[in-house]
């Protein structure tokens, strides 16, 4: 008994700390965003400031308001930054692991040199690229050294936007993803047999889509059109980013491919499976599980992206800003303390959202076992 | 045929990840003047070592910071996290697993939810602007996933182990130190391996808690190459110089250094 | 009296000799604007052997990385012993209004400042009763550079308007130079954008802006932006990634033929360059503001809690004096806030600026912080980044308008 109360006592600072420094500051912070402090410059920086509840209005400001535009381009350029950076690492990562499969001569060589910008610091591999990518130098001078003429792609400096929507369609077009993720979840409620959820996911699903088709159309949360999109500007981030990550999705894939029996491989070639098939029908399902644990670990990164973009692009430069780069420019330049506790507050939602479920079902695997 | 591919595909992927460095070392070996932007990728001529003797010299303390940050702040995590993970899998206690995964959401929340309570904490117990802020607040963080690579690793450990030293009258302490300890050096080293490398890569806590005097590498480089009208060759030696450390660790210590990456992926 | 008070100024002067510990000067100056800084230090230290001085400079044009360094850590109760603040509204509605920075007025009374200094500058760094930083310079913002050997290969003469601007950059244009005008990133638009806007609206109209009897969203201010973007079409479109210096040297390449900036361009031409000013380069007050002077202050305060409280007197001091400043301005393209400066010891450049700096009307800058308080400036990046994205004067104009609203401005 002794040992028990010792073990607990040996964990007990531990946890009082991370109580603290997480929930207690996630806590304060709540309160802080739900306040006005910064909005009055004499109690903005002063030494015991006086805040004032004021409820949602920040939150509620940075949606529909009209000077945080700024904030609402943050958040689709951290959706599409997060969304190709994903897909790219992965995708790249599985291709390098597949190539290494095959041990080809010099594997280890290779292999390190995929992986060692993972030892690198964000700043470090942003101030690289923001060099590379120069728009008269680097990458875009590269075709000239073979004769070629220069590419003229201005990277970071451009303004273009592609796949532009309306800021006021947002609504319907959030209904109609989930909608439709819900009647996916529905269909395969649907295949395995299991009519609880078939009836809930429909029902929900059904109704979302069809407000989202009718009402959902006439929401506005601003009274004009504001568009926003995929800002250019990204794809070099995205590729700075990609160069630093794909390494370990490779180092990830690699274990998953050297962890396949080769009984099961076996079996798919007596099966009369050509290459292509072995990959497509037995490998990439046997890697599913790898794939989530990388896609949970990449999107915690890219959602939490400030250090990479502080070093490419700096701070002032809207077309590659994200949430967490506006929050330390609204709290730590602008003195709007509260607004960046507010944005501090929705980066955590955002979180949230991906990796609640995830560990709770890593909880519940422990626990079966 | 398809071997050809392969090796196509492979050499270019190579330049992809080495073409990078390969331009940083030839804009820190150019003398100023003669960095320009059509030429960058030509042979310096004369190489001009100096930019790497002229950045060590503005980024030495800063370097020194981050040695010493990283190196206590990695060695007390370490410490606290193997109790921390020798607790939850050889002495669970009800409730211990559910505390874990509380704890456990510590890593991965942004850190923008809790920068300003935090900056504000650290000023009320004084520790703004010094090193030691800094030391503790990336050993509190790194509490989460440091206890758990070592709950992992403990769980291996069979209990039959603890309940033979039991036996032989070893408390709490006592199996900690003669039976769990000893077999404890590759989760040490993988450990030490991913705390620092994070360590010393970190930035926001950097750039919001430091004042220059106990600045680490990464917001110097970072304010280096920000600032303007820069001649490229400081920023690039300078980045060399941020880079090597956690490089070196990579090169000697490759294989750890994978296995921490797993680790760190949380593979439940 | 006037003995007593000798004999407190030999005793002050002795103990000066035996001053020591530290100083920790905070500025945004380094790399090219560092020379003039480091001058002034090696003259502190000339006076006071004993002290050490760190130099503690963030770069970063305008201050903007700077400022948010100095915010964490005035925040974090370790302000340095003195910082670099622009005198206006960046200094009173930031720091004086939070009860931050130190009364200077007896240092003022003391070395006889209030003589010394144009009574307009005083009462730009005045705030409810007090005097609150030492203005070190005078900067303009409102001036056009251009490269006169270039010019004349080309046929052109520096415009007068901004109607005549737009016309000299498409002869320019169907020369061949595609970008006649040199831009940099964010804070320089920002700046060409202030120049465009004091000549469309004058000075009375700029001054309106400020105090909040000329609405963003009237007709006349909007039209700025209209001028401003068609502007826009002249300049270089990889702005965003070039600092104000590389803005600057395609001027001097030859790449661009204006850049529109304030005069440390002019020092960093001639002390980083070795340009010489009026042949190897020229200037003209930017389009349509002829015979007025968009002024910008550099300062320094002493913030509350300084640790080195006495040696940070004693930089102001220097700072402040007749000595300090005409060691400083030449070597910084700017000129002394002093009236009383030596013409001797500026340029052909900086004894232009003084003459019209005596004759012209004076106004403030907004980008370098005189006339509106930072919770405006900051968020004027944010309009900015709006107009480039939307290029629609109107949205622009509103967002203005609600910032201005929002921080109360003029109120």
């Amino acid at each position: 008994m002794r040992d028990r109360i010792a073990a607990f006592l040996v964990l007990l600072p531990s946890l009082v700390a991370v109580g603290i420094f997480v929930y207690g500051f996630i806590g304060q912070n709540l309160y802080v965003s739900l306040s006005d402090w910064g909005k009055n410059p004499a109690q903005a920086l002063a030494e015991e400031p006086t805040l004032h509840f004021v409820g949602l209005a920040n939150y509620q400001e940075l949606f529909t308001g009209f000077v945080d535009v700024r904030f609402r381009q943050s958040v689709v350029n951290l959706i599409f930054f997060t969304l190709f950076f994903m897909a790219g690492s992965l995708g790249l990562g599985l291709l390098l692991a597949v190539a290494l499969d095959q041990s080809p001569k010099g594997e280890g060589f290779f292999r390190t040199v995929f992986l060692f910008p993972m030892a690198l610091s964000f700043v470090v591999t942003g101030t690289i690229w923001r060099w590379l990518l120069q728009p008269q130098g680097g990458v875009n001078v590269l075709p000239t050294l073979l004769g070629l003429p220069p590419l003229s792609f201005p990277w970071l400096t451009t303004r273009e936007q592609v796949l532009v929507f309306d800021w006021n369609q947002l609504p319907f077009y959030t209904a109609l993803v989930v909608g439709l993720v819900l009647l996916y979840v529905a269909y395969r409620a649907h295949r395995e047999g299991e009519r609880k959820r078939r009836f809930f996911a429909l029902l929900s699903g059904g109704a979302l889509l069809l407000w989202a088709l009718t009402l959902g159309r006439g929401v506005h949360l601003l009274p004009y059109p504001e568009p926003h999109g995929f800002s250019l500007a990204l794809v070099g981030v995205i590729l700075a980013a990609m160069w630093q990550m794909s390494g370990y999705t490779m180092a990830l894939y690699l274990a998953g491919l050297r962890g396949i029996p080769v009984e099961v491989l076996e079996a798919a070639k007596v099966d009369g499976a050509n290459p292509w098939q072995t990959y497509r029908y037995v490998i990439l399902p046997l890697l599913a599980p790898i794939t989530l644990s990388a896609m949970i670990v990449l999107g915690h990164i890219a959602l939490k992206i400030f250090d990479l973009i502080f070093a490419m692009a700096g701070l002032d430069y809207a077309p590659t800003d994200v949430p967490a780069i506006y929050m330390y420019l609204l709290a730590f330049r602008g003195n709007q303390f509260a607004k960046g506790a507010t944005i501090g507050i929705l980066l955590l939602l955002l979180v949230a959202v991906v990796v609640i479920p995830y560990l709770a079902s890593q909880l519940r695997k422990e626990v079966r076992r | 045929m398809g071997r050809v591919i392969l090796y196509a595909f492979l050499l270019l992927m190579a330049g992809f990840f080495l073409l990078p460095v390969y331009l940083v070392i030839l804009t820190a070996l150019k003398e100023p003047a003669k960095i320009t932007l059509d030429t960058v990728w030509h042979w310096p001529d004369p190489v001009y070592w100096e930019s790497f003797r002229i950045a060590w010299e503005a980024f030495r303390p800063k370097f020194q910071n981050s040695m010493v940050l990283a190196v206590s702040a990695t060695l007390l995590s370490a410490l606290v996290g193997a109790l921390n993970g020798y607790v939850l899998a050889k002495w669970p206690f009800p409730g211990s697993n559910l505390l874990f995964a509380l704890m456990l959401f510590g890593m991965f929340i942004p850190y923008q939810s809790i920068l300003i309570p935090l900056f504000q904490f650290v000023k009320a117990i004084g520790l703004y602007g010094t090193l030691f802020g800094l030391i503790l607040v990336h050993v509190i963080y790194g509490i989460p996933i440091i206890t758990l690579i070592f709950k992992n690793y403990y769980s291996e450990i069979p209990d039959e182990l603890v309940e033979a030293a039991r036996i032989d009258g070893a408390g709490f302490f006592g199996v900690f130190r003669h039976v769990i300890l000893p077999l404890s050096a590759p989760a040490f080293v993988v450990v030490a391996i991913w705390q620092f490398t994070q360590i010393w890569n970190e930035f926001l806590f950097a750039v919001t808690l430091t004042r220059p005097e106990s600045q680490p590498i990464t917001v110097a480089l970072a304010q280096l190459a920000g600032g303007e009208a820069v001649k490229w060759n400081l920023p690039m030696a300078g980045a060399v110089l941020a880079a090597l450390p956690t490089l070196l660790v990579y090169i000697f210590l490759g294989r750890y250094f994978l296995r921490g990456l797993l680790a760190g992926s949380v593979k439940g | 009296m006037r003995k007593w008070l000798l004999v407190l100024g030999v005793a002050l002067g002795l103990s000066a000799l035996a001053q020591t510990g530290k100083l920790e000067i905070f500025s945004w100056w380094a790399g090219d604007e560092g020379p003039a800084l480091e001058a002034l230090i090696r003259l502190y230290k000339q006076k006071y052997p004993g002290v050490e001085v760190i130099n503690a400079t963030v770069t970063g044009g305008a201050g903007v990385n700077a400022k948010a360094v100095l915010k964490t850590r005035m925040l974090g109760g370790d302000p340095p012993d003195t910082f670099q603040v622009h005198a206006g509204m960046e200094l009173i509605g930031t720091w004086v209004v939070a009860n931050r920075m130190e009364d200077l007025t007896p240092l003022f009374r003391q070395e006889g400042w209030l003589q010394a200094f144009p009574k307009g500058l005083i009462d730009l760094i005045s705030h409810k009763g007090g005097i609150w930083s030492v203005p070190v310079n005078i900067h303009r913002s409102n001036v056009m550079w251009y490269i006169p050997a270039k010019l004349r290969e080309w046929g052109v003469n520096p415009p007068k308007t901004w109607a005549e601007f737009l016309a000299t950059c498409e002869t320019l244009k169907r020369k061949g130079l595609q970008a006649p005008l040199a831009l940099g990133e964010n804070w320089t638009q920002q700046h060409l954008w202030e120049s465009v806007a004091l000549a469309m609206l004058g000075a009375d109209g700029w001054n309106n802006l400020w105090n909040g009897k000329l609405k963003f969203t009237d007709p006349k201010a909007v039209a700025v932006w209209e001028t401003f973007g068609k502007v826009l079409d002249c300049a270089n479109k990889d702005a965003a990634g070039l600092s104000w210096q590389q803005a600057v040297d395609r001027v001097v390449q030859g790449q661009a033929a204006f850049n529109i900036m304030g005069d440390w361009a002019a020092g960093y031409m001639t002390t980083t360059l070795k340009l010489k000013p009026g042949t190897d380069f020229a200037w003209a007050p930017s389009p349509g503001t002829q015979g007025v002077f968009m002024m910008l202050s550099d300062s320094f305060g002493l913030p509350k809690g300084a640790k080195n409280r006495q040696n940070a007197l004693n930089w102001l001091r220097l700072v402040g004096s007749k000595e300090g400043q005409d060691t400083f301005n030449p070597l910084k393209g700017s000129i002394a806030a002093r009236l009383d400066s030596d013409p001797a010891k500026y340029n052909a450049y900086g004894q232009a600026a003084m003459r019209d700096w005596k004759s012209n009307r004076i106004v403030g800058s907004l980008v370098h912080g005189a006339v509106a308080p930072e919770s405006f400036m900051s968020q004027f990046g944010t309009v900015m980044e709006i107009f480039l994205q939307t290029k629609s004067p109107k949205a622009a104009a509103n967002a203005a308008q609600a910032i201005a609203d929002q921080v109360g401005l003029g109120r």
